[in-house]
């Protein structure tokens, strides 16, 4: 049973991995839908991340989370370096549940 | 670059080695655990199979973990030839594409710095997870919580990194601001997977207006212009209401 799980899970998620990458060449696609997939990816992006910074199993994820996130993402804007974006959201974050914030 | 990819990287050592550790505690066994790690990589619906799977619903486990991953099609279909131009390398690389990677090959221009952006990401992080999820089940409860390090806002900052640029774009900004909202607020309400889907329908407004330029640049006759303007005026009696 469980091995089936597995292999169902792999071949679904390959499926959809696959399908897209090799629909690209056989799909003919206008040019206004090529200039709408960058864009409907960035949605997607963004939309993982906002609710990866905001939620957990469907509720609010607690203040530590997106503080953060939001620390990450200032750096970010001022351009600093993606390291320091990174250690400094988890940090942030970190450094906050050690406090005892939620 | 190989910097940043590290930076993530590491996060998804002790990620992975939670996830292994998780799988292990929860009653499944070495082998299931690891391959699970090796075909079907995907952190979210790992952990979520293997949540489902000791409740008893193995079917909820599959159907969960595909919603959740449907996201990666149109990632395929964005990526295109950025994962290289021979067939086995798209097979490959398709086995590879994670919002990670995606995000770190979208961030460079086209050509070949996506194309090696791409691979680059695709196969450190492929081996940062297996490593972290072998870890984990040798590990055991010896693996630290990864909340404790405040790694669950290690990934969000990255991808919000990764995504900056290209929202300087100001029509990607709005759809991708508008698409990120509407995620967050079905949240609560839809399955897991659903509400990041549900950001492409914040494409409907770039769509509708490519439609239209469109139809009015094909308007050459007078016929077609007098429709295109008569369906306007529609519209306007149709805000007045």
């Amino acid at each position: 049973m469980l091995i089936a799980v597995i292999l169902a899970l792999a071949a679904g998620t390959y499926g959809f991995r696959a399908a897209g990458v090799l629909l690209r060449d056989r799909l003919d696609l206008p040019e206004w839908s090529r200039q709408l997939l960058p864009i409907g990816a960035a949605a997607l992006l963004a939309a993982l991340a906002a609710t990866a910074a905001l939620t957990e199993g469907g509720a609010f994820a607690g203040y530590a989370r997106p503080t953060g996130v939001l620390v990450g993402a200032l750096l970010a804007w001022r351009r600093a370096p993606f390291v320091l974006v990174v250690v400094a959201a988890a940090g942030s974050t970190a450094l906050l549940r050690l406090l005892g914030v939620p | 670059m190989l910097r940043d990819v590290a930076a993530i990287g590491a996060a998804m050592v002790a990620v992975g080695a939670s996830f292994g550790a998780m799988a292990v505690a929860a009653g499944l066994p070495v082998w299931a655990t690891v391959a699970m790690s090796t075909v079907v990589y995907a952190g979210g619906a790992q952990f979520m199979a293997v949540g489902l799977v000791a409740a008893g619903s193995p079917l909820a486990a599959v159907l969960a973990g595909l919603l959740l991953n449907a996201r990666h099609l149109p990632f395929g279909l964005t990526l295109g030839d950025s994962l290289g131009g021979q067939r086995w390398r798209r097979l490959l690389g398709s086995h590879l594409m994670t919002d990670e990677a995606t995000a770190f090959a979208l961030a460079r221009p086209v050509g070949a710095a996506r194309r090696q952006a791409f691979w680059l990401a695709g196969v450190l992080l492929f081996l940062a997870w297996n490593a972290g999820t072998v870890l984990g089940v040798l590990a055991g409860g010896a693996v630290g919580d990864p909340a404790a390090l405040g790694l669950d806002a290690a990934f969000p900052a990255g991808l919000i990194a990764l995504l900056l640029p290209s929202l300087r774009e100001p029509e990607t900004r709005r759809v991708a601001l508008a698409g990120a909202a509407l995620a967050v607020l079905a949240t609560p309400v839809l399955p897991a997977g659903l509400p990041v889907l549900l950001a492409l329908a914040a494409l409907i407004v770039p769509l509708v207006r490519r439609r239209r330029s469109s139809g009015t640049d094909a308007a050459a006759d007078p016929d077609a212009t007098r429709d295109a303007t008569s369906g306007q005026v529609v519209r306007a009696g149709e805000a007045s209401c």
